[in-house]
């Protein structure tokens, strides 16, 4: 380790510092606001650390890490989102007994679990993220420990993502058995001089995909996600959905790209199916739902779907649609799972369709809000989601995945249903007006300016897209790729 | 820059409108009133500062506008503006105002909420009329739907919401097809010629495979014949427009399909010339369906507003028959039939809102004998009747008759088979006539005669019908360049074709166009 490591590691380094501190502070006096500032400032500094170290050509780290402006970008989107949850969930805790502080503490960690992710290039370090990630959410799926629904979330992610773990551990094993390294990189040159993929190595791979799909939460791994979504806190679940997702969605790109994997039918054939899947069940089982949490969660499954179908274009464009669509979809969720978390009471998050009966004309700017989350997620224009579909597409048809293009655009049509039916209870006329604020107007200031924050990005990326699409062209340029 | 400013003149308005909704309820609506005024102005203001004639020299382009937009891509603001395009601008912003006029009395919930979708509506059918840009224009296609659901969903009728969810779900599938087909336009241009653009002129020289233009005119086809609607993709339509207030019906039925046909005369029968020659005869069958299976339903209604709504099926059975018989009298007739069907239509679906007001009921048969009491409707209603079963003298005989003369020369049968479809409509809509206003009053209701804002309201409509009946010259004599531009690839002649794809590169910078100098954005192209 020279000091230009640590230079290169100082996101990391700044949040594993704050976690530490925020647990002597905790030790000295509970406070929340205190810890929470603290947070934010730390999340903060990571972010504009990134800055520091920004440019393109790739750092590597032997032998764990590379820090490329493909991780800074990532590493970036992660920050920024852990940022925003964070600052949504100061008024949502603030309002329930628990004790608040060790929430932030498990917060960090998890984001520094996402960061590591998206920068290692090696077995080692993936897991070292990835367990880093999964251990934190456990905690936080089950934070609000005296609520039913909570701790079965907590429970059933705990037992799925340790046997995804498990999963992911045997096939690194056996791709390492065949292969003899665990970097990527290595692995792409094992695969590259071997005449045929030895059935071994092909086991390890599916394993691995075992538990990779578990975390994206993808058809047929997504058993978990409705409740696990709807059993954590809001910001919790707004949390997993971006982030936790994210990092690994940057994790399947890198290895893929620098495995060559994009070169062998079998694994395509199965990221095609696994595609077609979450989309088709992802859509068709949200149709049915009546709790709004649920709801998203099954178009989350739906929206990983759309994310693969530009993922198996392969191409730099497809890289680039990737990028781009998780961008949007970022916002979209922070912005939904937002104003989730706002209307949330002590009692119970406000979840159910009712809730919203009525929404535009009791809180017109949270309802015009999320109305704009929610046809971002069905990819109407003037939003962020429109352009990000409209890249998928492109990336799809530049390709001919004509039977993945048909089937997205069959699925937004399906998506288009539900998403509609929350606008439509939202503008209906409300016959019960519950009145919740339980805390201080100035408490929600900051969760409302976040959720102003995010609408804004949300119509600025959906009509004036040049400006991001510049930067992660710059970006994906850096990511070194024999397979582009 | 005139036409940027029209749209964002809406679109401000609209949120103008739907703040000062919060003050008081009178306000939003003169904010839209003016502001739709203002617009109607502007585009009369370009008809006259520059008429345009058959002899133009410089093409049919009177304005062009030309920004980048998001240059990696190849995509640019780009708005034009033709004879064509005026004539639908001034449709728009003068049935606009009218749904203005005509929500003044019966929407009293979320006044400025309303106008704001209101505006929003206009903006997008303004942006989808004037935009030269593929990918603009599916922007602004999505664009309208959003707040027109909005207008269904919340101020329609008793089971508006039904209706607003087949509107929204029927058009934004089709919607979606129709952007594939645009994304494969797009590569196969860009790997062509290496310029990936989705500039209309620049894509108007595009080539295929005719299996490839088949599908990618399937594609289009899906969206315009949806909106339009041709038969069997008509069924969102009777619900949309009988469900939805008076304003909405007004502008669904005189603007919204008024795109689809719009859009079949400037993407699909420049693009598609092989694919749509091959096309012709199904699509000219299923227009001829359409004018009968319209006529049919429509006879055997008893919502007023449903029996209105299927005779607009009947109508635009008119346009696609027209459209793919691919001569000038045709199109001539087309243009026509877009606007008079937009003004007759729309008067009905007023005059049915003002029945709506005053007794609550849109079924027929509970109507009956209210000439008596209110002749000056009864007189209004007379004439719209007669318009919409083609009387000479009002502009839709006009359209109708260059339609069928022209649909004559393309298919000898199904030509006599849709002028049958006339005397349908004769039928039903003598019924109209004979069912509300003639006959014997059956309620105890008491109907006023038309108060001095719906007289505003119908008159001038009364007159513009009759202008274009009697003065057709002015409409045709505006639109005749832009169809002649669109029929350039169908003058038989092959060698005409190659100067076809020529030619519209040439119109692009007119000499007194607004343009900007051109953008190289396309050059990058999505790699």
């Amino acid at each position: 380790m020279v000091l230009n490591d640590f230079l290169h590691l100082m996101p990391l380094l700044i949040l594993v510092v704050a976690s530490l501190i925020i647990m002597l502070v905790i030790s000295v006096k509970r406070h929340h606001k205190i810890v929470y500032i603290i947070t934010l400032l730390s999340l903060i500094a990571a972010f504009a650390s990134l800055f520091e170290i920004g440019e393109t050509e790739p750092y590597h780290i032997s032998p764990l890490f590379v820090i490329d402006g493909f991780g800074l970008f990532y590493m970036g989107m992660i920050l920024l989102s852990s940022l925003f949850v964070a600052m949504l969930s100061y008024a949502y805790f603030e309002q329930r007994e628990e004790r608040k502080e060790e929430y932030y503490i498990l917060h960090i960690l998890a984001t520094l679990g996402a960061c590591v992710l998206v920068i290692s290039k090696h077995f080692a370090g993936l897991f070292l993220g990835l367990e880093v990630l999964s251990v934190s959410l456990y905690a936080l799926v089950a934070y609000l420990r005296s609520r039913e629904k909570s701790d079965e979330a907590g429970i059933k992610y705990l037992i799925l993502a340790a046997m995804s773990s498990a999963f992911l551990l045997f096939g690194m094993a056996l791709v390492y058995a065949m292969s003899g390294s665990m970097g990527f990189y290595e692995i792409g040159l094992y695969l590259s001089v071997s005449q045929e993929v030895p059935l071994i190595l092909l086991i390890g791979f599916g394993m691995m995909i075992v538990g990779v799909g578990f975390k994206l939460g993808v058809v047929p791994f997504h058993m978990w996600t409705p409740d696990v979504y709807e059993g954590a806190p809001a910001p919790v679940t707004a949390f997993i959905a971006t982030v936790s997702k994210g990092g690994v969605v940057a994790l399947l790109i890198r290895f893929f790209i620098q495995t060559g994997g994009f070169e062998y039918p079998t694994l395509v054939l199965i990221f095609t199916i696994i595609a077609i899947a979450s989309m088709l069940a992802g859509n068709i089982l949200a149709l049915m739902q009546t709790n709004v949490k649920r709801i998203l969660a099954y178009s989350s499954i739906a929206h990983l779907g759309y994310i693969l179908v530009a993922f198996l274009a392969g191409n730099a464009l497809g890289v680039e649609a990737v990028t781009f669509y998780l961008v949007a979809y970022f916002i979209t969720s922070l912005g939904a799972f937002g104003i989730i978390t706002l209307l949330s009471d002590e009692e119970r998050d406000a979840e159910q369709l009712e809730d919203y009966r009525g929404l535009l004309w009791r809180r017109p700017w949270s309802a015009a809000a999320f109305t704009g989350m929610l046809l971002s997620l069905a990819g109407i224009p003037l939003t962020a989601g429109f352009v990000g579909k409209f890249y998928i597409l492109a990336a799809g048809v530049r390709t001919d995945l004509w039977l993945l293009v048909i089937m997205l655009a069959l699925n937004s049509v399906i998506g288009l249903y539900y998403y509609i039916k929350i606008i439509a209870v939202m503008f209906s006329q409300a016959n019960v007006s519950r009145e919740r604020q339980a805390l201080h107007p100035s408490a929600y200031l900051v969760s409302g300016i976040t959720i102003a924050l995010l609408a804004i990005l949300l119509v600025y990326v959906g009509v004036y897209p040049t400006g991001l699409m510049q930067m992660i062209e710059n970006l994906m340029l850096s990511i070194n790729a024999p397979a582009l | 820059m005139i036409l940027l400013w029209i749209i964002v003149l809406l679109m401000a308005g609209g949120i103008l409108a739907w703040i000062a909704g919060r003050v008081n309820d009178m306000l939003p609506r003169w904010i839209s009133l003016l502001v739709i005024l203002a617009a109607l102005a502007i585009s009369v203001w370009l008809w006259m500062a520059d008429p345009v004639t058959a002899l133009t020299p410089k093409g049919p382009w009177i304005v062009h506008l030309r920004i980048p937009w998001i240059p990696q891509w190849g995509v640019g603001f780009d708005l034009a503006l033709d004879g064509l395009s005026l004539l639908m601008l001034l449709l728009t912003f003068l049935l606009g105002a009218l749904a203005v006029l005509v929500s003044w009395n019966e929407i009293y919930t979320k006044v400025g909420f309303f106008h704001f979708n209101l505006l929003w509506v206009l903006a997008g059918i303004t942006g989808v009329f004037l935009t030269m840009d593929l990918f603009l224009f599916y922007f602004f296609w999505e664009v309208m739907l959003i707040p027109m659901y909005f207008l269904i969903g919340i101020w329609g009728h008793e089971n508006r919401i039904y209706a607003a969810y087949k509107f929204f779900i029927f058009t934004q599938a089709s919607g979606l097809l129709m952007l594939l087909s645009i994304l494969s336009l797009y590569f196969i241009h860009g790997s062509q010629t290496g310029v990936y653009t989705f500039n209309y002129f620049e894509l108007l020289g595009t080539s295929f495979s005719p299996a490839v233009g088949m599908w990618l005119m399937f594609g289009f086809l899906a969206a315009f014949l949806v909106k339009l609607p041709v038969v069997p993709f008509h069924s969102w339509l009777p619900d949309a427009h009988s469900q939805a207030p008076t304003a909405g019906s007004v502008i669904l039925a005189g603007l919204l399909l008024k795109t689809g046909a719009y859009g079949l005369l400037r993407f699909v029968l420049p693009f598609f010339p092989d694919a749509a020659q091959e096309f012709a005869p199904w699509a000219m069958l299923l227009g001829v369906i359409g004018i009968l299976y319209g006529a049919v339903l429509a006879y055997s209604q008893t919502d007023l507003k449903r029996l209105v709504a299927y005779t607009s099926v009947s109508h635009m059975g008119f346009v696609i028959l027209g459209v793919f018989a691919f001569n000038e009298l045709a199109l001539q007739g087309v243009v026509m039939q877009m606007i008079t069907h937009g003004l007759s239509t729309g008067a009905l679906f007023i005059l049915a809102g003002f029945l709506y007001d005053r007794i609550h009921t849109r079924n027929i048969e509970k109507m009956g004998g209210f000439w008596a009491t209110a002749p000056k409707m009864g007189v209004i209603a007379l004439v719209f009747v007669m318009a919409s079963l083609g009387l000479p003298g009002l502009g839709n005989f006009i359209a109708e008759f260059l339609t069928l003369i022209g649909s004559w020369q393309a298919n000898n049968w199904l030509t006599v088979f849709a002028t049958i479809g006339i005397v349908l409509a004769t039928a039903y809509s003598l019924r109209i006539l004979k069912k509300v206003y003639y006959g014997r009053n059956l309620t105890d209701h008491l109907i006023h005669d038309l108060s001095a804002r719906e007289m505003l309201i119908m008159v001038p409509m009364v007159v513009l019908l009759l202008w274009l009946g009697l003065f057709p010259q002015t409409v045709i004599e505006t639109v005749a360049p832009s169809i002649n531009e669109q029929l350039q690839a169908y003058r038989n002649v092959p060698e005409k074709r190659t100067l076809s794809l020529e030619q519209p590169k040439s119109i692009t910078q007119p000499l007194d166009s607004l343009s900007q100098p051109k953008p190289e954005g396309g050059a990058y192209g999505l790699k």
